[in-house]
């Protein structure tokens, strides 16, 4: 009661109960004004701006996952498996998801380290890799995880947030550095290919095909890539899948090479460098095609380090180059064969024409002696005996009746001095020397001497072993230069039975006369049946008939007049050892070319690793035959 | 006979329309919630023994004379103004000291102050004659000012808005002139910007965010953002319930908390929203025509205002659900799950109970 007597007046109940009533219908008017207001807001939003929303709320909720196809397996001729998709574990990162920002990264990096082995190029790796993502992408730490480092991230990953181990499908190749040269191999998806492919069907794919088959193929081995709509929560979780296109898996492929003659043929280079190309002259397919040295395959699928690069760029003998596709060697004595059925088919000889080897040629006015390999002379000598014993005053004598120009134009029907179009790129386009060319490009007449010098494969001629190989398959199928193929056939998902590709066909080689091919595969045939052949070690003990040319190239330019004595030379400097060869004679199956870097003669070094190879191809290929 | 009880406690004294429009709000929010909460049961439940607590509460508040009520009015508000300062000491919450840590349950001093603040200045102004002279003004001021500061030091400057309106919404009720309301607005008008210096850096985010919220739409702005979308795409009659793909899939922030609205608005549309809004409209006008026909002059600013804060925390909640308002921490009352707040809004209602059962008989 005291306190009502402190204010000054006094309490009019009625009258405060009449201003509350105002001042609550004030407010209640204001309350319903700004209601009014708010609901004003929900129907803006819920009726006006519904579709809007509603397309936010859809694309939020649903998410276009591509579905990666499986890439393609490759067989060989004989449906060995030569590269397969394995099953793998790849450690991944989010870096959105990584507590802690940069230096939180680096913490989990170093943890996982503990746990995994992990390199300062794997981690390097990453980080270059990370700019081509976005932060909530997932990143790839570390292809193909031990089942050990699977195990023991599993076991932690609780406390590794924004790491997680995802399965993939890992190119594996089971032969290794056998086939490298000829399936290249897969590697990382980089900024350059994705240029280079339909973006939209390598959305979800991670590597592509790098070199060899696997990048000639790329689009068949590859597949159609699928997508799912796949219902996802604000953390990306995949809950549930709404509609599902699935992927096409990439075509199998089924190569010509046979891995059995692929091997032999590397087996008999043992450690020394070279290539060996057999290729069927029936149809034009690649049976083996070798080079040596190569590297593991598998190593650069998984993503190679810095160091193991370079301990492969600095390898003796250039491991990563492709001898037998692009290495330029010149074809001495082999070229040949070449050179002689130009002479008959020219008519400039009959295969019995006789032309007299006193171990020396000169030109008409000049002093320049140009030797044959032995100093006395072989004596009188037909084209055959000229193949059979590689005389070079023969051929010397043919080259100088022939002319470059003639010459030029006539090897180049065999494919000389341009690429062969096997199904691999990076092939080389070796030299096929004529005035044009020295005009063109070195611009300066040219020589007799040169031209005697042709006759024999030297001077200026380079050719590939793949192109020497595919030469002698032209050579003995009757002239149909093929477009090589090692593609033998190919098996579309979905498709019971594989569909044989056909090696194109470049050139028909017209034949004036048959006997004049016949000719020189006679001459061929004495180089390793004959009393005095060159090559008499190919058939010793064979099952079948093999015919073929010796040659050597030279890699230490000795003055033509000098005669050189092979022990004196190191080995870097030695002549590369050249061998052409096909069998059986009868009805050839196989066409081969041997080139053993720096192995002196052609008889010695490069003939036998062709025998090897003849007779991993023919007993097998024998044998089939006998079949019913 | 001689009562062994208080005087008091006699018949029920209830106010049937209260109640079913207080259990048709809690029963909606029980369904929404089981849908927000991504269909757990166990949330769901925990709310109910809350709300079941709360409604206890209100019940027994209910029987108590509003003059008992005023009697314990100081007792309240010095104990929440001492919890608040424990809080200061000894509060526990993320980056943040709302919480009291009391043993059995957790216990949000500032959740308490928006019913003591308002109690205390309607205990204050019941004696005084009104419209309150500037010296009843003033001393109303100080009343509401320090709990409110101390709320915003926590920092929870919703609350502390919260708090200081209710103790305002009292002192309009009460009849101060228009003149020195406006005074008062302007003043705070030109402390917007010593607001801005004094507050925390995650609360000038807020702000920015709300101000564009698409600046950032994967940092500050995705609660905003996201939320909209739920809302948007509920629709006029929504996806329906449980089918709120913005809810269900975990798009929107703190779903059965503050931005339990935006479930609601996007499993049941426009007609939801309209119907809660209805509830909440006629709770408000049940709750000015109780303080209309209540006995006394603090029995009636108390009525009023608590019928005023509870439109205040339903405009706040609503406008930052759908983005008008910037995002505070304010429940959507008796629906967002949470204990305190329930409990607190619930013993309002129980005061309001209280005030229609003992109010005086025209008739």
């Amino acid at each position: 009661m005291i306190s009502y007597i402190t204010d000054r007046a006094i309490k009019d109940a009625r009258e405060e109960k009449r201003l509350f009533v105002r001042r609550a219908w004030v407010g209640f008017i204001v309350i319903a004004l700004l209601m009014l207001a708010l609901l004003g807001r929900y129907v803006w939003l819920q009726v006006f701006a519904f579709d809007s929303f509603s397309t936010r709320s859809e694309s939020n909720r649903v998410a276009v996952r591509p579905v990666v196809p499986n890439r393609g397996m490759i067989y060989d001729r004989r449906g060995r498996v030569i590269a397969e998709n394995r099953p793998a574990y790849r450690l991944e990162i989010v870096p959105e998801k990584v507590p802690g920002k940069a230096p939180g990264l680096e913490a989990l990096l170093d943890e996982l380290s503990t746990l995994i082995v992990l390199s300062e190029d794997d981690r390097k790796e990453f980080h270059e890799s990370r700019r081509n993502y976005r932060v909530f992408d997932s990143v790839p730490l570390k292809l193909n995880l031990s089942e050990r480092e699977v195990a023991r991230f599993a076991v932690n990953r609780h406390r590794l947030p924004g790491a997680d181990v995802v399965p993939y499908l890992s190119r594996n190749y089971p032969y290794g550095e056998l086939l490298t040269h000829v399936l290249g191999y897969t590697g990382r998806l980089d900024a350059d290919d994705i240029a280079s492919v339909d973006e939209g069907n390598y959305r979800g794919t991670r590597t592509i095909g790098k070199i060899g088959i696997e990048q000639f193929q790329e689009e068949e081995l590859h597949g159609v890539s699928g997508f799912e709509r796949v219902e996802t929560n604000v953390r990306g979780r995949v809950l549930n899948v709404v509609e599902r296109q699935d992927a096409i898996p990439g075509t199998d492929l089924i190569l010509s090479i046979d891995v059995a003659v692929q091997q032999a043929a590397w087996d008999a280079l043992g450690d020394r460098t070279g290539s060996v190309v057999a290729i069927d002259p029936v149809d034009g397919s690649v049976i083996a095609l070798v080079s040596k040295p190569a590297y593991d395959p598998n190593a650069f699928v998984h993503g190679i380090s810095q160091r193991a690069y370079q301990d492969i760029l600095s390898a003796p003998g250039r491991p990563l180059f492709n001898r037998a596709l692009k290495g330029g060697y010149e074809p001495g004595s082999t070229l040949k064969p070449f050179v002689g059925l130009a002479g008959l088919e020219l008519d400039l000889v009959t295969p019995q024409t006789r032309v007299f080897s006193n171990g020396k040629f000169y030109i008409e006015g000049y002093s320049r002696p140009y030797r044959d390999w032995k100093d006395t002379g072989h004596g009188w000598v037909n084209m055959g005996s000229a193949l059979e014993q590689s005389v070079n005053t023969y051929f010397y004598q043919l080259a100088m009746d022939m002319g470059i120009d003639r010459m030029h134009d006539y090897l180049s029907q065999f494919g000389f001095g341009s690429v062969t179009g096997i199904d691999i790129p990076g092939e080389g386009k070796g030299l096929l020397p004529s005035r044009d060319w020295k005009r063109a490009v070195h611009d300066q007449p040219w020589y007799p001497g040169e031209t005697v010098i042709a006759g024999i494969g030297q001077g200026f001629n380079v050719v590939t072993p793949l192109q020497l190989a595919n030469a002698v398959a032209a050579l003995v199928n009757g002239g149909t230069r093929y477009a090589p193929r090692l593609l033998y056939a190919s098996k579309p998902a979905g498709v019971e039975r594989a569909k044989r590709t056909k090696a194109p066909v470049e050139l028909q080689v017209p034949i004036r006369d048959p006997g004049d091919w016949q000719a020189i595969l006679d001459g061929m045939d004495q180089v390793v049946n004959g009393l005095r052949g060159t090559a008499r070690n190919v058939a010793v003990d064979a099952h079948f008939r093999t015919a073929g040319k010796t040659g050597t190239a030279q890699v230490y330019k000795l003055a033509a007049d000098k005669k050189k004595n092979e022990d004196d030379i190191p080995e870097n400097l030695r002549d590369h050892a050249l061998f052409i060869a096909f069998a059986p004679v009868q009805a050839p199956r196989i066409a081969i070319a041997v080139v053993v870097d720096h192995g002196g003669h052609g008889s010695s070094a490069a003939a036998p690793v062709a025998r090897a190879t003849l007779d991993a191809w023919l007993d097998q290929e024998l044998e089939r035959e006998l079949l019913p | 006979m001689k009562r062994l009880l208080p005087a008091w406690v006699g018949a029920p004294r209830l106010d049937p329309t209260l109640l079913v429009l207080l259990m048709l709000i809690i029963s909606f929010g029980l369904v929404v919630l089981y849908s927000a909460s991504g269909q757990d049961m166990a949330v769901v439940n925990r709310q109910a023994v809350r709300l079941g607590f709360g409604l206890v509460v209100m019940l027994v508040i209910s029987q108590v004379p509003p003059r008992i009520l005023r009697a314990w009015t100081p007792w309240l508000y010095g104990l929440g103004i001492a919890m608040l300062l424990a809080t200061w000491v000894l509060g526990v919450g993320r980056g943040t000291q709302r919480w009291l840590d009391l043993g059995l349950f957790r216990f949000q001093p500032s959740e308490m102050m928006k019913l003591a603040v308002p109690m205390m200045v309607a205990w204050y102004l019941h004696p005084r004659v009104l419209p309150p002279a500037w010296k009843t003004t003033g001393i109303t001021l100080g009343i509401l000012l320090i709990p409110a500061l101390l709320i915003a030091r926590q920092p929870d400057l919703g609350t502390a808005l919260l708090v200081a309106a209710s103790g305002i919404f009292t002192l309009y009720l009460a009849g101060l002139r228009w003149r020195v309301l406006f005074g008062f607005a302007g003043l705070a008008a030109a402390a917007a910007p010593v607001l801005w210096l004094v507050m925390k850096e995650y609360q000038r985010d807020r702000v920015r965010t709300f101000l564009n919220p698409e600046a950032d739409p994967l940092g500050h702005g995705w609660n905003i953002i996201q939320s909209k979308i739920a809302v948007g795409s509920g629709g006029l009659t929504g996806k329906g319930w449980l089918n709120g793909t913005q809810s269900n899939l975990e798009f929107i922030p703190e779903r059965h908390t503050d931005f339990i609205l935006a479930v609601l608005s996007e499993e049941f549309g426009l007609v939801g929203v309209l119907i809660l809004m209805l509830v909440y409209m006629l709770l408000i006008a049940r709750g000015l025509h109780i303080a209309s026909i209540a006995r006394d002059t603090g029995s009636r600013l108390l009525a009023g205002a608590l019928s005023l804060t509870l439109f205040v925390y339903v405009l706040v909640n609503g406008g930052m659900v759908s983005g008008i308002l910037p995002v505070v921490g304010v429940p959507l009352p008796l629906i967002s799950y949470g204990g305190t707040s329930a409990v607190t809004l619930l013993a309002g209602f129980g005061m309001m109970m209280s005030i229609y059962g003992h109010r005086k008989f025209i008739k």
